[in-house]
């Protein structure tokens, strides 16, 4: 069904979907609350009409992940929504989502962290959770977020992997703006998604405590399950993105994809929307003649760092344009590309700081970036693009 | 206005009941919290049960995994998050006709602390759970600091010289929401307990039921005095027995003979001679009972 709708309308459309699907096993259940920008998906999905599912508007972020986690260990299929500072007041029971292994899916729409408020894009939100053992993606546009959601729940529901997973986007950028989406029919959905299968859900004949004490040494083994789980990841999501071509006729990017990357020598890192911008100007440099690409990445957790050095093996200087930072260090995407491109002297790798707090990335921010790079005969240190700094003084 | 006095035989409740708490907990020896799980199977001695936990003692008394003391499906919760967890639990149970009862049990720090916000927006939404607080005046897991269900004089760890407000009044927080059944539970009263955990099973909605529950360690007192202790706080008046119904209905269970405050005190060693104020103590009790009867007078439940 192709129709011209807001990134926010195509996750609550796809959330909603997943959930009915579900609806001849254990249903669906989810706690939402408000947040711009993500309030949108919230009102669509209880304004959605269930078979079997329920969608209650909690009074907290905090409440609205621990219904999830109540409504996954009783089996269901599970789902919210959130940003920001809501995001930051759910984290404690992301974590428990994570841990206990309950594959939550959960539409995240990037935005500044406050004080002081701001309610544009930025990655920090997101990335301030990437130690929760969730799976993370990073969506570049309205027909990626509608897919994404779908792959989410097909790999975190995997039995191989059970983790649950963020799927997250711009704020404003993707989530107020239109587009064209082919969103998926239902009984299309109900194909793609088997029913959600919690091994460990709660069982009356068999009493067990979930989340009891441990000790380190089984702490510490139940932190490698997790970590081999997330290794998993990559096979399962090639598997799930072949069927899912067979069922919707088109095939998602995969955790990492590049542009025009065979003989470049120059190339840019890029996730979320600012990945559509460097596209273009790489075409442009192209036409000049410029041996330059970009290297998109979508999934983050886990941080597909093989895949990642095998894309860059050719490259002689690497751009990483980084919407967020890690404070005290530098861009997050640059830090973890640093640790997958360890032990290789020849290559220059620069982290670009660019549109925190939602500034615009534009094309010509893009193509200065590249001039910075192509000029560089060294790696530096992260390299802040921030011209509100150097009007203050 | 009507009270009634425990005359029932409490032989109904000594049937064979379910373990909740099995052999091999954790707690310490005149735990509340053992005789309320204790109570809480003999009351309920059939019907599957989960319990969602928070943080707190009822959590460790499970033990380390792979074992647990508990005999029934436990999860222990975040903090603040008992009664959203139970929520989801039961809101899937419900879509999938399954039997069955959803419990909240936690501590007083988890329910009149910590998790107040949670707990009052799944009374407003009526969730269909019934929400335990055993109620230790204390947070007993962490070694013995105040919470805001401490009462007045009492010394903890971070009130060393007495804590200076009275104790908060949870039950009134909760029948505000206008839920369909609140009450109080004494375990030096178990006929009355059980009925009111059958009572609080035999209606649906969000249900909610206060335990005074006694805590040697925190308290300083005798364990063997646990029960004689929680029987004191009722015939004192300090902790009063009754339901509420729908927020609006209020029936006395149990009129207390009023004993003085300091008999109850001079058992304890939270409430040292020099801080504990028997006179200041008496004046709230009848100020309480003044409100409570004049509410259960106005407002009867029969």
């Amino acid at each position: 069904m192709r129709k011209f709708c807001t990134g926010n309308h195509a996750a609550g459309y796809v959330l909603a979907a997943a959930g009915e699907a579900n609806r001849n096993a254990r249903g669906c259940v989810a706690g939402g609350y408000p947040i711009t920008p993500q309030t949108e998906i919230m009102e669509f999905l209880r304004g959605f009409r269930f078979t079997k599912g329920r969608v209650q508007a909690v009074e907290s972020e905090h409440s609205a992940m621990a219904m999830c986690i109540g409504g996954s260990i009783s089996g269901a299929r599970t789902f919210t929504a959130s940003s920001s500072n809501g995001l930051m007041y759910m984290a404690e029971n992301v974590f428990m989502a994570g841990y206990c292994r309950l594959p939550v899916v959960l539409a995240a729409v990037n935005r500044t962290i406050g004080p002081p408020w701001n309610i544009w894009v930025d990655q920090g939100d997101t990335l301030a959770l990437r130690d929760t053992a969730w799976l993370h993606f990073y969506c570049e546009s309205h027909q990626e977020v509608a897919d994404t959601i779908l792959l989410a729940f097909r790999v975190a529901e995997d039995s191989r992997i059970l983790l649950p997973a963020i799927v997250a986007f711009d704020g404003f950028i993707i989530s107020h703006t239109s587009a064209p989406v082919d969103l998926p029919e239902q009984a299309d959905v109900d194909r793609y998604l088997p029913p959600c299968h919690v091994p460990h859900r709660l069982d009356h004949d068999r009493p067990q405590m979930l989340g009891a004490m441990v000790t380190p040494e089984d702490t510490a083994a139940h932190r490698l399950e997790l970590h081999e789980a997330m290794e998993r990841v990559p096979a399962v999501l090639e598997q799930a993105r072949d069927e899912f071509r067979e069922v919707f006729g088109r095939q998602p990017d995969g955790a990492i994809s590049g542009y025009r990357l065979e003989d470049a020598e120059t190339v840019l890192v890029a996730s979320n929307s600012i990945a559509s911008t460097v596209r273009g100007v790489v075409d442009k440099r192209r036409r000049d003649g410029e041996r330059v690409g970009m290297l998109k990445i979508k999934l983050f957790r886990p941080f597909p760092r093989h895949l990642i050095r095998q894309a860059l093996k050719g490259a002689k200087r690497v751009g990483v344009i980084d919407r967020n930072v890690s404070l005290g260090s530098g861009g997050i995407f640059w830090l973890e590309i640093c640790g997958a491109l360890f032990n290789t002297p020849d290559l220059i790798l620069q982290d670009y700081l660019t549109g925190l707090g939602g500034g615009d990335v534009t094309p010509e921010a893009v193509e200065n970036i590249l001039e910075d790079l192509l000029a560089r005969r060294k790696s530096g240190e992260p390299c802040w693009k921030v011209k509100a700094y150097e009007r203050m003084f | 206005m009507k009270t009634e006095v425990n005359q029932t035989c409490c032989c109904d409740a000594l049937a064979p009941g379910r373990r909740v708490l099995r052999a091999g907990n954790t707690n310490c020896p005149g735990c509340g919290m053992s005789l309320a799980l204790h109570w809480l199977g003999r009351a309920l001695p059939d019907q599957p049960m989960t319990l969602c936990i928070p943080a707190g003692c009822a959590v460790v008394t499970a033990g380390a995994y792979p074992t647990t003391a508990y005999g029934v499906p436990a999860v222990a919760t975040t903090f603040a998050s008992a009664a959203a967890v139970a929520a989801g639990i039961r809101i899937v149970e419900n879509l999938n006709n399954d039997p069955g009862l959803t419990f909240c049990f936690a501590g007083d720090g988890a329910t009149y602390d910590i998790g107040t916000a949670c707990i009052s927006a799944a009374a407003e939404r009526d969730e269909d759970i019934i929400y335990i607080c055993y109620d230790n005046e204390i947070y007993g897991n962490t070694g013995g600091q105040r919470s805001s269900a401490t009462p007045q004089n009492a010394v903890t760890t971070t009130t060393p010289s007495g804590k200076r407000r009275i104790k908060k009044d949870m039950m009134k927080i909760i029948i505000a929401h206008h839920v369909p059944y609140a009450a109080t539970l004494s375990l030096a009263h178990t006929d009355d307990f059980v009925r009111k955990v059958r009572q609080a099973a035999s209606v649906r909605g969000f249900r909610f039921l206060l335990i005074h529950s006694p805590c040697p360690t925190g308290w300083k007192s005798d364990p063997e005095e646990s029960v004689e202790l929680d029987r004191l706080a009722v015939s004192t008046g300090l902790f009063p027995l009754y339901e509420v119904f729908e927020g609006r209905r209020f029936r006395i269970n149990v009129k207390p003979d009023f004993t003085p405050p300091g008999e109850y005190f001079s058992r304890q060693g939270r409430f040292p001679k020099v801080i504990a104020d028997p006179e200041l103590a008496s004046r709230h009790i009848r100020e309480e009972w003044d409100h409570l009867e004049r509410m259960a007078a106005t407002f009867p439940a029969d």
